[in-house]
């Protein structure tokens, strides 16, 4: 069995720097990790290795310094690691991000061996749009199973895999044909501590390094900025509320009482329908 | 590297001179996607509906209901019911095999509508089903797609302005696309404040055929598990919030929230950063990444306000914030404020508001 793990450097932090020209994220000087939710996804593939065999590889696009998290995911024991790096995937929106991650898998499927199941986390920090795991399986023409809280069942024989997926209100049980894309919800397991044997591999392990012609890239002009249907126009913090907080007076008397009558002068109907909810509880 | 120089401000195709392909311009009216699972539509789908009315209003065209689901009733009634929420027109694509959510069905039927009937702009709700769908549909049709909108607006060029929180939430961009078509953009429910519902006759409902039989469609659902009752949280909808920061100093300090909350007969949520510290669980986080909430009072203890904080409460009518930092960015959107220790002041607020709506402190007012 042969596994794909998405994954994402991210920034770790709240500090955040805008390129005054761009409008895009400058990255440097920033401590990056691996997108939180990525460790569902990566945790998820070497459960599947315990129990099934295989090699899990796990592929990320970015910059060089995106090397980094592949080393950090190759301490839990990941097989291979696989960086897309070059200059024409900078400042890529989704789509033109899925351009290029679908290159790259394809290429991984003819160079070790066609995935059964490529994993991504639910979403990343930093975009927030979980976007980009629906996008390759549209790409790949990959059956896709989104924010799955526990795979149950995996039939390689068959080629079948079944899943619980979070939908609103309640856990949808769907079963698929493989090869699929899942992307795992939060929480749905814990990153393994790797051993001493996958520290020290994973210091000297070479990274597999791919430019867009490296891994098969067809249309430069799909990648990047270029690509990317989608353009940012302005960066900007939301202004404060025209109208200045009321602040409450901690002299004199209890605070407390003074910060109630402040709530309810500002919003007379209110005190009437907390004493209702309140009895209600 | 050209000499840095003040950009200009945005005119016309937000400042871009592209023109748009000639084969979008055809591309006209805005479109909702109303979302229903198990005969219920999606609250988030009518708050769409108010903010679809509005781009539509300024672009002085149709704002079209997109009802997909099983044949009968429950598709009836949510394209009948999308008319009191707005909507000029319906399209219905109703099968059987679209009774529950698969995304190979559900990204067929819409990609197959927004192909023939050509929509310029398209709007779904952020939910579980919405975001699996749009992501599909938005990579099938090669179209931009931008997600969790808190903002809707059309430039006077009648492009798509989608502004979102960005960079973690610590900053709010505006996206557009400005050449390819249709323009789609998702909005997580209670961003936007819900329309009145008016009463309406349906007005024009179009139908479209689905064109797959169940063997056309790989994935089959086993079994659907409802979230019992006591794990739902209603958060979002709750019409009093108590909420937690890392002014908290301790996850044992977080029941001074829970207390508050249960005076007040209110629901309780948390920031960001508590629920990364694993002191409470992610259902309870209020903010961009987590739950947005509307209610009437909003009580924030030991909360900085960070942008993607404030982006999930600013819909709050009152806005309370206790913190001990005077310039916290939370004193910038809050209404009231009071600048003090959350840890020392939740008791002494716990206690004052029971004495104050308890049923005996009224008795004793009243008699």
């Amino acid at each position: 069995m042969h596994i794909i793990v998405c994954i994402k450097q991210v920034p770790d932090s709240a500090q955040i720097r805008v390129h005054p020209v761009t409008n895009t994220i400058m990255r440097q000087g920033v401590p990056t990790i691996i997108n939180p939710y990525d460790l569902f996804a990566l945790e998820a593939a070497l459960a599947l290795r315990d129990r099934f065999g295989g090699t899990v590889t796990v592929l990320t696009m970015g910059p060089p310094s995106a090397e980094d998290s592949l080393r950090k995911a190759l301490t839990f024991g990941i097989d291979r690691a696989v960086l897309l790096t070059d200059r024409f995937f900078a400042g890529a929106d989704t789509l033109a991000t899925t351009y290029a991650l679908a290159a790259a898998i394809r290429k991984i499927g003819e160079t070790f061996g066609a995935p059964d199941i490529v994993f991504t986390g639910k979403q990343t920090i930093d975009g927030d749009t979980a976007q980009v795991g629906p996008g390759i399986a549209k790409r790949l023409g990959l059956l896709q199973l989104t924010y799955v809280a526990k795979i149950n069942t995996l039939d390689l024989e068959a080629g079948t895999i079944e899943a619980e997926r979070r939908s609103e209100g309640g856990v949808q049980v769907l079963q698929t044909r493989l090869p699929c894309l899942v992307t795992m919800l939060e929480a749905s397991n814990e990153i393994r501590r790797g051993g001493m044997a996958d520290a020290l591999r994973a210091a000297r392990a070479e990274i597999v390094k791919w430019s867009a012609q490296d891994a098969g890239v067809a249309d430069i002009a799909k990648c990047g900025l270029r690509g990317s249907p989608t353009i940012v126009k302005r960066v900007f913090a939301p202004p404060p509320r025209a109208e200045k907080a009321t602040m409450v007076d901690i002299a004199g008397q209890p605070p407390a009482d003074a910060l109630i009558a402040h709530i309810f002068q500002r919003a007379p109907k209110l005190e009437a329908e907390l004493a209702a909810l309140a009895r209600g509880y | 590297m050209s000499e840095p120089t003040k950009a200009p401000a945005p005119s016309g195709r937000a400042a871009t001179k592209k023109e748009l392909p000639e084969h979008f311009k055809s591309y006209r009216h805005v479109w909702v996607f109303v979302e229903q699972e198990r005969g219920q539509v999606h609250p988030v789908s009518w708050e769409l509906m108010g903010a679809g009315r509005k781009l539509a209003d300024k672009l002085k065209v149709d704002l079209a209901a997109v009802v997909i689901g099983p044949q009968g009733e429950v598709s009836r009634q949510a394209a009948a019911e999308a008319f009191c929420y707005g909507a000029d027109l319906a399209y219905v694509v109703a099968d059987d095999l679209l009774a529950d959510y698969r995304n190979e069905a559900y990204t067929k039927a819409l990609t197959d509508i927004v192909n023939t009937f050509k929509p310029e702009i398209l709007l779904l709700g952020a939910t579980t089903l919405g975001r699996d769908l749009a992501g599909s549909v938005a990579t099938t049709l090669l179209t931009g797609l931008t997600a969790d909108c808190t903002e809707l607006d059309v430039d006077p060029d009648g492009s798509l302005a989608a502004t979102r929180p960005t960079f973690g939430g610590s900053l709010l961009c505006t996206i557009y696309t400005l050449n390819y078509r249709p323009q789609m953009a998702t909005v997580r429910p209670r961003v936007m404040p819900m329309p009145e519902r008016v009463a309406r006759d349906p007005g024009r409902i179009v139908t479209h055929p689905l064109g797959l039989v169940e063997d056309d469609i790989v994935t089959k659902i086993r079994a659907f598990l409802p979230d019992r009752d006591s794990a739902k949280s209603n958060l979002a909808y709750a019409d009093v919030v108590v909420a937690g920061g890392l002014g908290l100093g301790s996850p044992e300090n977080f029941q001074l929230v829970r207390q508050l909350a249960a005076v007040l007969g209110a629901d309780y949520g948390c920031s960001r950063p508590l629920v990364q510290k694993g002191w409470v669980t992610s259902d309870r986080q209020i903010g961009q990444t987590g739950k947005t909430i509307r209610p009437k009072l909003y009580i924030a203890a030991g909360i900085s306000g960070a942008i993607q904080h404030r982006v999930g409460v600013d819909g709050a009518d009152l806005i309370v914030a206790i913190n001990t930092d005077k310039n916290a960015p939370i004193f910038d959107f809050a209404h009231v404020g009071i600048v003090t220790d959350a840890i020392r002041f939740l008791p002494a607020l716990t206690e004052a508001f029971r004495a104050r709506l308890s049923p005996h402190s009224r008795d004793r007012i009243a008699s």
